[in-house]
């Protein structure tokens, strides 16, 4: 396959905000995250749910609905600017360069058309094919996502198909017109322990296959580490810790990363009690002054209490945390 | 937000809920409750604030009948709205008469809504034979249109009962009908709210620490499931006081001795081509304000109450 | 494991439990259709011993009949074969009436917060209800006391009893909900996957209150969950479930140290590793089947690599396999080409 030039770096989120309307005024659920995202690069987010990264990838892909809106910030993909685009444009970014996976495969697809329409359907919206060859197409991704006899089970619908069928249905449909970028948002948490470590492996092999770069939000710490090559971490809004997932996961900076990590139960570990992050996320409504981590952190300081810390480089990742700027400064 | 006061009181929780943020920043809801809270005080004011007893044969005086409203040529002061051909008042009439439309408005919702939710609990929560049971009888129910059923009704309450009690029988008829045939309503929405609510957690958590079926479904079930109904309470209400006035225009429904709008619209009708508009125009007006602001009502909490418009 | 032998019965015992479900269409339908009749074989031939004070968990996928395990135990549905034991007393057949001294000694905690507990009661009032039923506390203001002291118990105020559920986060919910099933003074709780809900920062703390009520209270634990790591750290004894049936179980550092059964293998090699050890891992293939239409032979021969005819065509008993551990595969026994059976012992939690 041949590839045409492509910028070094295929999505750009630069301060993005998005805001609710609420009787209660704006509430900040994304408060100024900025990254990058390499070609054929596996971004995950990770965060508690609330933490924002659906949001996110749903401000990347257009699809925010009121009363949340874009309050700042920008997204530049394949160095165009995107988040001014209108809906039609939009929508046609959608699909041919973006690609979108989501939770649930039961709702993802339409109950009344078969796999096969649905894909064809998708396939000549963004590619010059004609119904055979679109047919033909269909058919070989289903090959390629490991359903079996594809050729037969292109014209089922989706109900025939088991739960674990349907995400590699999803995944062959998202990946149908060959995007450049795929949102995966928690693509196995409805699924089995065991279907998930499949479908994982197959959404890696596909996105390297394709040259697909994929953000892959989760919950699900162990999903990122099988996963995914770079990981931000999400806390209330914020991105407060963003690097390769060996470095972030092996030697985490950010005291939530540090404990989230500690508190995982390993099997073997042998331990009587777990680590505990203590209280909980903060609700939108009761942000606290400073790092909205401040009230859970055991190494807060006076600052913390004051003002948000600003994302620092450090290595090559960042972390927004006052505790390494101090040592900057 | 409300973090401080505790114990919160109910009352404080609903004034700061979403339901009541949306009644006092929606001008039209907050005007259709004011209209039907007037109309409300007004008729159950009536013996003290009508002006005159327009259905005490007594104090009427056919040279008072036929006068226009006081703001036209010809009107008398006495008879703010006029008077029809027997020399009731208009105004007193209509007092009266929105008496007995919402009373049986109210009555009939009432009893509809406990037989609806009485049956649709047992239904949605035993399920099996009783469910189909009461289900089919609601099928049946539901093919009859309650204009039929009144008629039906009200042909065997004449039949049956001496000619002297028709009169003081059509009050119990109407409300009898417009039950019957509205409670399967409540009913189907309560049983398929059961029927989810039945396997939530919190109802097997109440089955293991002992509590019986009809426990459960009272005090557990019954305050989860009572949104919808409210909001098919509220608009019933408006299709029962309409339906009333259909059935008493028709003839069936409440006699001229003791009217309801519906009758008055009845009675007004049949010399509205003679001039005398305000015999008909004015209970009509009334009834139609009347049912439009309880629909409004109905509106803002079925929206306001719908958990995917938030 | 214990070098001492436990003398004492267990708390808890299954023999040879089963529940099957009747998914035929109703009469007329069947008649109008010619329906066959179908059945779910939900749980079949369970057989385990819980010691008290101990926590026994039950792990596996979708399909496998942990929940309805649970809900057997518990009494939310009768089985269809076996008996349950519970300090000695059958409680299989036992009427609804006789079965209220043995239900306020056996509690559940639910896996979703937000169902689990009543939005139209005040936490108060959700707390309170078992004592109520129970009738172990007379006088209101009584109630309020006990109510506040588990409160405090399980990490919350004492005030937070006037609140509504909705105004509680999903982890404090599970609190609620531990307090409520622990205000009758239980013996025994039932735990339905009370952490899958819940986020990781909030899982450990909810796990370590469960540790410590149990050390405090002597509390004895039928834990269910999908989660290994999180049935690693909470369990003494781990029975792994596969369509209905036992299919291994025993110390659950045994079983996770040197799983025998291919399912075990197959479910620790999907376990994500955070330690990032990236260990050479074997190709997990095909699905959970559908339970209503279950393989022949033993449910686990389709995605067996070790799988012969042997089991295309008979079940594997369960075979005892030293140390408390039983296991239900006819490669683990060598049973691959010898037919007779052996009978059936129950997975002991005593040494």
């Amino acid at each position: 396959m041949t590839l045409a030039y492509v910028p070094q770096t295929l999505l750009s989120v630069r301060d993005l905000s998005i805001c609710f309307d609420t009787r209660y005024g704006p509430l900040r659920a994304v408060d100024g995250i900025t990254f990058d995202l390499a070609p054929g690069e596996i971004l995950g987010m990770v965060g508690e749910s609330g933490a924002g990264k659906s949001l996110t990838g749903a401000a990347i892909t257009g699809l925010l609905e009121r009363p949340g809106r874009i309050d700042r910030g920008e997204i530049h993909f394949e160095g165009q600017r995107i988040d001014t685009l209108g809906k039609d444009e939009m929508r046609r970014l959608r699909g041919r360069k973006i690609g979108a996976i989501f939770q649930d495969p039961l709702t993802s697809l339409n109950p009344l058309m078969t796999v096969g329409q649905q894909l064809i359907q998708t396939i000549r919206t963004h590619l010059p094919l004609n119904r055979d060859a679109a047919r033909t197409r269909a058919i070989d991704l289903l090959m390629e996502v490991g359903i079996p006899a594809p050729d037969a089970r292109v014209d089922q619908y989706p109900h025939e198909f088991s739960g674990g069928m349907r995400q590699r249905v999803v995944i062959a449909l998202a990946l149908c017109a060959n995007p450049a970028l795929v949102i995966a948002d928690e693509p196995t948490t409805a699924l089995d322990v065991s279907i998930q470590s499949q479908i994982l492996e197959l959404l890696r092999k596909m996105c390297r296959d394709h040259g697909a770069a994929v953000i892959l939000v989760t919950h699900d710490m162990g999903v990122i580490a099988e996963t995914a090559d770079r990981v931000a971490v999400m806390y209330s809004g914020r991105i407060v810790e963003i690097g390769s997932v060996e470095k972030v996961f092996k030697d985490p900076r950010h005291p939530y990363t540090a404990g989230l990590m500690q508190s995982i139960p390993r099997i073997g570990s042998n331990a009587h009690r777990l680590a505990q992050i203590e209280g909980a996320m903060p609700r939108l409504t009761a942000l606290p002054d400073g790092c909205a981590f401040n009230l859970r952190c055991p190494r807060a300081m006076d600052i913390c209490y004051r003002q948000k810390p600003k994302s620092q480089a450090l290595g090559d990742g960042q972390v927004a945390c006052h505790l390494f700027q101090e040592e900057l400064a | 937000m409300s973090m401080e006061s505790y114990p919160q009181s109910r009352l404080s929780i609903f004034l700061e809920s979403d339901l009541y943020y949306r009644f006092r920043t929606s001008r039209i809801t907050v005007s259709a409750a004011i209209v039907t809270a007037l109309i409300l005080l007004a008729a159950l004011l009536a013996p003290w604030i009508a002006p005159h007893t327009p259905f005490d044969v007594t104090t009427l005086s056919l040279w008072d009948s036929e006068l226009p409203p006081v703001w036209v040529e010809g009107g008398d002061p006495r008879f703010v709205l006029g008077t029809d051909n027997q020399g009731r008042d208009v105004l007193s009439a209509i007092l009266y008469g929105s008496r007995i439309s919402l009373f049986v408005g109210f009555v009939s919702v009432a009893f509809a809504m406990v037989i609806g939710i009485v049956i649709g609990l047992i239904s949605g929560y035993f399920g099996g034979a009783i469910d189909a049971f009461f289900m089919r009888i609601a099928d049946v129910m539901l093919s009859f249109p309650t204009i039929l059923v009144a008629l039906l009704v009200s042909g065997i309450a004449r039949g049956a009962l001496p000619r002297e009690m028709h009169d003081s029988a059509a009050l119990v008829v109407l409300v009898f009908a417009i039950t019957i045939t509205t409670w399967v309503q409540y009913a189907r929405t309560v049983r398929s709210s059961t029927m989810v609510e039945r396997s939530r957690e919190y109802v097997y958590a109440a089955q293991l620490v002992g509590r019986q079926p009809f426990a459960i479904l009272f005090s557990h079930i019954l305050p989860n499931v009572m949104g919808p109904v409210l909001v098919i309470a509220t608009i019933n209400l408006a299709m029962a006081i309409l339906i009333e006035a259909t059935l008493s225009f028709l003839g069936v429904g409440m006699p001229p001795t003791n009217p309801s709008l519906g009758t008055l619209i009845r009675v007004g009708n049949e010399y509205l081509f003679s001039g005398v508009w305000w015999v008909v125009i004015f209970p009509s007006l009334t009834l139609v304000v009347l049912v439009l602001a309880v629909n409004l009502l109905g509106d803002w909490l079925r929206d306001a109450l719908n958990p995917k418009l938030r | 494991m214990n070098a001492i032998q436990q003398i004492e019965k267990p708390l808890l015992s299954v023999e040879s439990l089963g529940k099957t479900f009747d998914l035929t269409a109703p009469w007329l339908n069947r008649i109008i259709e010619r329906a066959q009749t179908r059945h779910l074989r939900a749980v079949d031939g369970l057989n385990i011993e819980i010691p008290r004070g101990k926590t026994f968990s039950l792990v596996g996928e979708s399909g496998c009949g942990k929940s309805t395990v649970a809900k057997l135990v518990v009494g939310l549905h009768r089985p269809t074969a076996g008996t349950i034991r519970f300090d000695g007393k059958d409680l299989t057949d036992l009427k609804a009436a006789n079965r209220g001294m043995y239900r306020r000694r056996i509690q559940m905690i639910f896996q979703d917060p937000y169902a689990s507990l009543n939005p139209r009661w005040r936490v108060r009032d959700i707390i309170a209800e078992p004592l109520r039923s129970f009738g172990v506390i007379s006088n209101r203001s009584e109630e309020r006391a006990q109510v506040g002291r588990l409160l405090e118990l399980v990490g919350l105020s004492a005030q937070d009893g006037e609140k509504f559920p909705h105004e509680f986060s999903g982890g404090q919910r599970q609190r609620i909900s531990i307090a409520r099933a622990i205000s009758s003074k239980p013996d025994f709780l039932v735990c339905d996957e009370p952490t899958s809900a819940l986020d990781v920062s909030v899982q450990s703390q909810i796990l370590n209150l469960m540790r410590d009520l149990q050390d405090e209270l002597g509390l004895t634990y039928l834990f269910i969950s999908h989660d290994l790591a999180v049935v690693d750290f909470m369990s003494d004894y781990v029975g792994v479930m596969y369509l209905g049936r036992l299919v291994e179980a025993g110390p659950a550092e045994q079983i996770f140290s040197v799983p025998e059964h291919p399912y075990t293998k197959l479910l620790m090699d999907t376990v994500p590793d955070i330690t990032m050890n990236r260990r050479d891992r074997v190709a997990v293939t095909g699905e959970v089947p559908n339970p209503i239409d279950p393989p022949t032979g033993c449910s686990f021969n389709p995605r067996c690599p070790l799988a012969t005819d042997t089991c295309r065509a008979t079940s594997p008993a369960t075979t005892q396999r030293g140390g408390g551990r039983v296991v239900a595969c006819h490669a683990v026994t060598g049973m691959h080409g010898n037919n007779s059976p052996i009978k059936p012992e129950p997975a002991q939690g005593i040494a």
